[in-house]
């Protein structure tokens, strides 16, 4: 049946509005708001998942028709959705995530009880998933921009749900006025294209950057870049995303950080492939250092970070400027005119879009549970954990491995698409501009070298080791509900890096309909177990394969240790603790310290800033009381934000002076405006 | 072209053979320098089948983390040793990866020693897992940027390919391009491998050590896995020095034996003459401080920078 897939994508947008409108009824009541909202929403997921895969699997449709969402209420004004290639990969995306996070809400939310309002945030969670699966589904302007701000104000909603807490508060309104200044953009933006067009289909806005003059045409691109790099949490734009994420609930932070900010990629992609034409040189250049900038510094950022979910929040930053350096590659390849090595770019940002999803969703999940069976997001206060949680550690593990680009899951795979495509961009161009591909990939090595001793320090001080505190001490597993959900997408990090060629079936029609041609033969096979670059001759790489030739090695330790050790016993004693009373949990390697060496060789941007004060009898090494502080320079709040917030302070007060109050002023100045109108229309 | 079972096992048992003469090569080496008698280039040998007999003692505070990392170590060296060429152009398992696998399986038994050596709650082992991550951090570009240098000038990041290429005629061993990646691959490899003036294999002082740190809480036959992970790690990267930049006497794909025994003296002879630089550089060099390491390496990465760009100024 051809309209299958939208049949189920209706069912799943009808069945989250049923969710929020459920939870809205239940209220209070507990029990009820959460099994409706969150059934209600895993129903919506599971059936948008089969839709964008059925669409996407049946030959998916480049540019399919449109359909009307609703009715049209208001003259002109139209929300129509269309199941195009782009918008059913991101459908896929938030649906495979709404799953698993629906899956974990209903165990995690049983904490609200009694607390809060489970009816109004499942409705608010069940609006955020309809509203970015309208966003990724939207025909037209206008209804992508109600969307728009539908998620936005969800999430918003979302964010601020602990508003008791001072943090949250400041962190949702911070959200709030980022994400309209980027909207502001987006509107500017898409101004710029319907003055060009005459419409507000995205159909009739295919290519319409190319009838736009110079001038016009850069400055959609830049207000398009600007609007939906807010979104995406793109440096230096990036400031509310990492007090947004901790602030709010684990299952918000992970659909935030796997689903909503990726509606800033999806905007990217669908403004810069599919409306703005052939793109000039500068577009994919600017898109490749953004990224960069981004993967280096949030990533540098997240290793000084020792709050969790903070910590988490900047390696958002981090993969999104991963995602942007395949994007801005692939443009950089259409202009130079390489059509199928812009595919293959693609093909590395988009897969690494979904990865970061599914990963990322995962790590939150497991940070939430921690969170909620310690009550501490403070890494210095965990360890041992491996050992209360065995299930949420071992998960949490995978989703560190994947993260860290560490073969075989699903990072390594995505990164590795990226590498190839951009060791392929140097033969593209002539010039020195080809020193820009194997540098950004040298900067990518050392993001993935420093994610990797970021998770060694994340995972090894939460859940290796003692307990450093008594919360950590005693905290238990988390229900089976969330279990479950954290298995889910551990197991998709492994599906995703074990079989990427059967997924690149999936996401071919998309590379397809935004670079112009499919991917090259050996990627788009779409079976067997070896992922090739262009050609086979160009390199290849099979992480199922070095599974399993990891398992038939294993027969050589096992054989070392029953040909020579069979008599070797095991005993348990303590850690060697140089004659000492025993080593306590106080002895032990902290968060900050492991990351001390970074911050010592990057301080030049960190600044850091210590204060130790020692009081002592008679030597200074023998301190009987001592306060140490060790601080760093949020550098962009410092020397970026505040300076800008109070020019707009300073200008806000100047213009006070006009609204004094009087009545006879602001009708005096209604007449002087009109005046000034009337003198530019003659 | 298809894995060949025979050629892996055969591989397999070279790598699991060489990996511990090397490090015995350059301790008797170092000896002979200052003067010393050294101990006989297979004690490692005899200190690995020691180890593998002894009693384990397992910290009580460590889980089963510390337990699975000196399997993960070891496989995935001996992994990484597959995908490299040894003796003849054709690795055994160049399908299944490159270079870039290589590095990231190389990446992926760092991140398991490194959570090893945090598991037990021991100072020492924090402190070793800290700067084994950052100096592999700061490492890692520098090593990419050579790796790129190479793998574009033959067009593959399939090792056996790099290789074939770096075999026809018209390359010349002396061009500044393979010669600054040489130089660049060559700091890393003294990182990576942490040999002095990065990092001291001899010693155990607690605030000099780096890798010996990590291993301190591991005995018996984890500790012989850790050991021989090590030397196999060791082994892959100067193999990979040696015939990337030096690969004369490599046996062509499908050779007779004749050609392969005489792969294998080449390959040995290489390694040698590694292991020989190697054995000088940490004689006549002091371990650097750790914050100047990063200078270290930052050379490292600028010289990999001049190879890039050599690489199209002088083509």
């Amino acid at each position: 049946m051809d309209d299958l897939p939208l049949l189920l994508l209706r069912l799943a947008l009808a069945a989250y509005a049923a969710g929020a409108v459920g939870g809205l009824i239940a209220g209070r009541a507990a029990g009820v708001a959460r099994a409706v909202s969150f059934g209600a929403a895993a129903l919506g997921a599971l059936a948008g998942v089969a839709g964008a895969v059925a669409g996407l699997g049946g030959g998916a449709p480049g540019a399919a028709a449109a359909a009307p969402l609703l009715p049209a209420l208001l003259p002109g004004v139209r929300f129509t959705i269309r199941l195009d290639a782009l918008g059913l990969y991101f459908a896929l995306l938030v649906s495979l995530l709404g799953l698993a996070l629906s899956l974990y809400s209903l165990g995690y939310t049983r904490d609200f009880a009694g607390r809060r309002n489970v009816g109004l945030f499942g409705a608010a969670y069940n609006s955020a998933l309809l509203a970015t699966t309208v966003v990724f589904l939207s025909a037209n302007a206008v209804g992508f921009l109600v969307a728009w701000e539908l998620m936005a104000l969800a999430t918003f909603i979302l964010v601020s749900t602990e508003h008791e807490r001072d943090e949250a508060r400041h962190a949702g309104v911070l959200y709030f006025i980022m994400s309209h200044l980027g909207t502001a953009c987006l509107i500017l933006g898409f101004l710029l294209l319907f003055q060009a067009s005459g419409g507000d289909g995205f159909a009739g806005f295919h290519g319409i950057g190319a009838k736009l003059a110079a001038g016009p045409r850069g400055a959609a691109f830049v207000l398009f870049l600007a609007g939906f790099g807010v979104k995406a949490g793109v440096i230096p734009l990036h400031i509310w995303l990492p007090m947004a994420h901790p602030a709010a609930p684990s299952n918000v932070s992970a659909l935030m950080s796997g689903v909503v900010i990726k509606a800033g990629v999806y905007g990217l992609a669908r403004a810069a492939f599919d409306f703005m034409g052939p793109p000039p040189n500068w577009w994919g250049a600017t898109v490749l250092a953004v990224g960069t900038v981004s993967a280096v510094l949030g990533v540098l950022y997240a290793l000084m970070e020792h709050d969790l979910k903070r910590l988490l929040a900047y390696h958002s930053i981090e993969n999104i400027g991963i995602i942007l350096m395949g994007l801005g590659a692939a443009l950089m390849f259409l202009h130079s005119g390489h059509p199928a090595l812009a595919a293959l770019a693609l093909a590395a940002g988009l897969y690494h879009t979904l990865n970061h999803a599914v990963f990322k969703g995962l790590l939150f999940l497991g940070a939430g549970a921690v969170v909620q069976a310690t009550h501490t997001r403070n890494l210095e206060e965990l360890g041992g954990l491996v050992k209360r949680m065995p299930v949420t550690a071992a998960c949490f593990l995978l989703g560190a491995v994947a993260i860290s680009a560490l073969p075989p899951l699903n990072g390594f795979v995505s990164e590795w698409l990226t590498y190839q495509s951009l060791l392929l961009g140097f033969g593209t161009t002539p010039g020195l501009t080809r020193l820009v591909f194997p540098l950004s990939g040298a900067m990518l090595a050392l993001t993935g070298a420093l994610a990797a001793a970021c998770f060694v320090k994340a995972y090894g001080i939460a859940f290796l080791a003692q307990p450093r505190s008594g919360p950590a001490a005693s905290a238990r597993e988390a229900p089976g509900t969330m279990l479950a959900a954290q298995v889910l997408l551990a197991a998709a990090c492994v599906g995703l890096g074990l079989f990427p060629l059967q997924f690149l079936r999936l996401l071919n029609p998309v590379v397809a309909q935004l670079a112009g041609q499919p991917l090259p033969a050996p990627l788009a096979a779409g079976d067997g177990l070896v992922l090739a670059a262009a050609t086979a001759a160009g390199g290849t790489v099979s992480p199922a394969g070095l599974v399993l030739t990891a398992v038939c090695l294993l027969p050589v330790p096992l054989g070392l240790w029953l040909g020579f050790g069979r008599r070797a016993r095991v005993r348990r004693g303590p850690t060697w603790d140089c004659g000492l009373a025993g080593l306590t949990p106080r002895m032990e390697y902290t968060a900050t310290g492991f990351s001390k060496p970074i911050r010592m060789i990057f301080k030049a941007l960190f600044r850091p800033r210590r204060e130790v004060q020692r009081e002592y009898d008679f030597s200074p090494y023998f301190a009987t009381n001592l306060r140490f502080e060790s601080h760093l320079e949020e550098i962009f709040q410092t020397r970026v934000y505040r300076p800008l917030a109070w020019l707009v302070l300073r200008t806000a007060r100047r213009i006070r002076a006009l609204q004094a109050g009087s009545l006879q002023a602001y009708l005096g100045y209604s007449f002087l405006a009109l005046l000034l109108l009337l003198l530019f229309a003659l | 072209m298809k894995p060949d079972a025979i050629a892996v096992v055969a591989q397999t048992g070279l790598l699991l053979a060489v990996a511990p003469l090397v490090g015995g090569v350059i301790k008797r080496g170092k000896a002979r320098l200052q003067n010393r008698r050294g101990p006989p280039v297979w004690q490692p040998y005899l200190d690995l089948a020691k180890f593998l007999r002894k009693d384990l003692v397992i910290s009580a505070q460590a889980s089963w983390v510390f337990s699975a990392a000196p399997y993960v170590v070891f496989l995935s060296a001996l992994l990484a040793g597959l995908l490299v060429p040894t003796i003849s152009v054709q690795a055994p398992l160049s399908l299944f990866g490159g270079v870039l696998a290589l590095v990231g399986l190389l990446a992926l038994g760092r991140f398991f020693l490194a959570l090893g050596g945090l598991d037990p709650g021991s100072a020492f082992g924090g402190m070793g897992s800290s700067r084994e991550m950052t100096l592999a951090a700061v490492a890692e570009p520098a090593l990419m940027l050579a790796v790129f240098t190479v793998a574009i000038a033959a067009g593959s990041t399939d090792l056996s390919h790099i290789v074939q290429a770096a075999q026809a005629p018209g390359w010349r061993l002396l061009d500044p391009m393979h010669g600054l990646a040489f130089a660049a691959l060559f700091i890393v490899l003294l990182a990576e491998t942490g040999r002095l003036p990065v990092d001291n294999p001899a010693t155990h002082l607690e605030l000099t050590m780096i890798h010996e740190a990590m291993l301190l809480e591991y005995s018996g036959r984890h500790l012989a896995l850790m050991e021989w992970g090590a030397a196999l790690k060791q082994l892959v990267v100067m193999t990979l020095l040696a015939n990337v930049f030096l690969p004369a006497g490599l046996a062509p794909v499908g050779a007779a034996p004749a050609a392969l025994g005489l792969g294998l003296l080449a390959w040995l002879a290489k390694l040698a003459a590694v292991a020989l630089a190697v054995v000088v550089v940490e004689t006549v060099n002091a371990k650097l401080r750790l914050f100047r390491v990063p200078d270290l390496l930052g050379a490292g990465f600028v010289l990999a920078a001049l190879a890039l760009l050599s690489s199209f100024l002088f083509a």
